[in-house]
């Protein structure tokens, strides 16, 4: 209302927002308020919860008192490993897309216009594969009987195969594999809009072109470094089907957590409530951070 | 001109960008290829059959994956088509609403399921059904695809938008058209690439989701991915493949298509 409301829509602009404010507000909005409270009920046995306020989950998933709960509190590690072990999961798939994604992006962006479209269409494509089907074909392929070990047995190169399945690299590998795409793409933004006279610039001066690369052209284009490893690293946080289907029981990360919480045996909403909480303020921290740094970036820039 | 191709040069790049491809690719590639293997076994090549094609269509499991087909397809339809309308509304509002307050507010909604993890999204919307008493079922899954197709409508609709000029329905409505009529007659002609774009993303969106329909699914009602995920806990089997296959052809070909569309449109501005 700091203006007033010109051109053809404007007048309208309110109504025409509605319906978008509705369902999200509705629909993702106040379910996330209800989990909030969801978090401080007591549980009920066979799934759902008894309106009784309590701080059970959250003591549940920070405090051991014993099995009985009857011995002096302690740090309970379980979940806190959990959320350490999805923690470093998704920063060495973030890591390693960041490793392959780099090259692949600038490659890209770099080839003449009639040919950048056919590699930018080829990244999209995965980026658009259904996520499950993409994690079993990952399995598929890596079982101790899959392809890749019947190859290496038959070129000799192993006699026994190699277990991969139910391990974190297992794991590792479906992340990163689920993830490469989302790392590409924003990259390939960033550096498309970087401007190569810099480049010339600098090897004018008689820079090396990896001092070019380190000092020129990442500093350059930070925001989308940044933006893909965001990309990569809240998905990858809260994955459930890679370390599910790769992981197995012993790989258990945050979101096979808070799943078994709901559809397996444990069956403790508020838990599973406490847990998402947790993980969605995470999230909302590396969020918040980054749109701090951008504000910070943008007041250098101003001055 | 071959001067600055040099200065750009990186060597190694190459063979990245071709081992990014493999690690992309490779994996899909090898679960067609085995879909086509005739032994029963999926570890040993034993020839080409489309058995397992036929197996997916009129096999002992048929009639289920069947069932599971029509739930994915008229959801993904009905989520699409909602999601669609509320975000051309909604691109409307934001790209030619000028500035308004409830600007940042509003596009920070839009992109709200974008940001939240889907399966904090997926506990969220199952205790929020529970709490209303909304039983579980065809549409639970129907109304919680809704709310996550949005912003996969939104950014195609929105980016077409955005390059259009305001100048054609400001002429219309000079020229005494209504309100109504300037939309429909001039500018959703000209949005209809992103329409279309955005339409075929969500609609891929829907079909492919798993985590959220895993959660707001009643018993007994399954989509293609859930049915998929429950036969694959069970080992992966040869039809699955078949199935996995003809989901990712049609993945590929939905995305294919608006990946044109929204090129096309482009072209025209």
């Amino acid at each position: 209302m700091s203006n007033p409301p010109h051109g053809v829509f404007a007048p309208i602009r309110h109504w025409l927002l509605l319906p978008s404010w509705l369902t999200i507000g509705f629909l993702m909005v106040s379910p996330v308020l209800i989990m909030l409270v969801y978090s401080f009920l007591t549980k009920e046995f066979r799934g759902g919860v008894i309106w009784e306020f309590t701080f059970a989950a959250y003591d549940q998933f920070f405090i051991d008192r014993g099995l009985f709960g009857d011995e002096p509190p302690q740090i309970e590690w379980t979940y806190i490993n959990i959320f350490w072990r999805s923690t470093w999961q998704a920063g060495l798939a973030t890591l390693l897309c960041l490793f392959i994604g780099f090259p692949t992006a600038y490659y890209i962006a770099t080839r003449p216009a009639s040919t950048r479209n056919i590699w930018v269409f080829l990244i999209t494509i995965p980026y658009w594969v259904n996520l499950l089907i993409r994690t079993v074909s990952m399995k598929f392929l890596i079982r101790d009987n899959g392809p890749i070990n019947a190859w290496l047995l038959q070129t000799g190169l192993i006699t026994e195969p190699i277990s991969l399945i139910n391990t974190p690299i297992a794991v590792q590998l479906g992340l990163f594999y689920s993830y490469l795409p989302f790392m590409v793409l924003p990259l390939y933004a960033a550096i498309e809009r970087f401007d190569f006279s810099l480049s010339e610039a600098a090897a004018d001066l008689y820079a090396h072109r990896w001092y070019t690369l380190w000092h020129i052209i990442i500093p350059n284009i930070k925001a989308g470094i940044i933006a893909g490893c965001i990309l990569v690293f809240i998905p990858s946080l809260g994955a459930f089907l890679a370390p599910d289907l790769l992981g197995g029981a012993k790989n258990f990360m945050i979101g096979s957590l808070i799943e078994e919480q709901f559809k397996g045996t444990a069956g403790n909403w508020p838990f599973g409530a406490a847990a998402s909480m947790i993980l969605l303020t995470a999230v909302l921290l590396v969020m918040m951070l980054h749109a701090r740094n951008q504000k910070i970036d943008a007041a250098h820039q101003g001055h | 001109m071959r001067k600055v191709q040099d200065i750009r040069r990186y060597q190694g790049f190459f063979s990245m960008t071709l081992l990014c491809m493999l690690l992309l690719y490779g994996p899909l590639i090898i679960v067609m290829i085995y879909s086509f293997n005739d032994s029963p076994s999926i570890i040993r090549w034993e020839g080409f059959s489309l058995r397992w094609y036929y197996e997916v269509f009129f096999g002992l499991e048929a009639p289920k994956f069947k069932k599971a087909a029509f739930n994915s397809f008229s959801i993904a339809i009905m989520a699409a088509t909602t999601a669609t309308i509320i975000a051309v509304a909604a691109a409307v509002g934001m790209i030619r609403g000028g500035q308004f307050r409830a600007k940042t507010a509003s596009f920070a909604l839009l992109s709200l399921p974008l940001m939240v993890p889907e399966i904090v999204t997926a506990v969220a919307t199952l205790i929020f059904f529970s709490t209303i008493g909304f039983v579980a079922g065809y549409a639970t899954i129907l109304v919680a695809h809704i709310v996550f197709c949005i912003p996969f409508a939104y950014l195609p609709i929105a980016a077409r938008l955005e390059n259009i000029s305001s100048i054609y329905e400001e002429a219309a409505m000079d020229l005494y058209a209504s309100r109504a009529q300037a939309f429909f007659r001039v500018l959703m002609p000209l949005m209809l690439p992103g329409i279309i774009s955005g339409f075929l993303l969500a609609f891929v969106i829907s079909l492919d989701d798993f985590i959220i329909t895993n959660f707001v699914k009643g018993a007994g009602v399954e989509t293609l991915p859930t049915a998929i995920f429950g036969a694959v806990k069970q080992g992966i089997k040869p039809d699955i493949m078949a199935i996995s296959s003809l989901l990712l052809f049609l993945s590929i070909v939905f995305v294919t298509f608006s990946w044109f569309a929204s090129r096309i449109g482009m072209k025209h501005s």
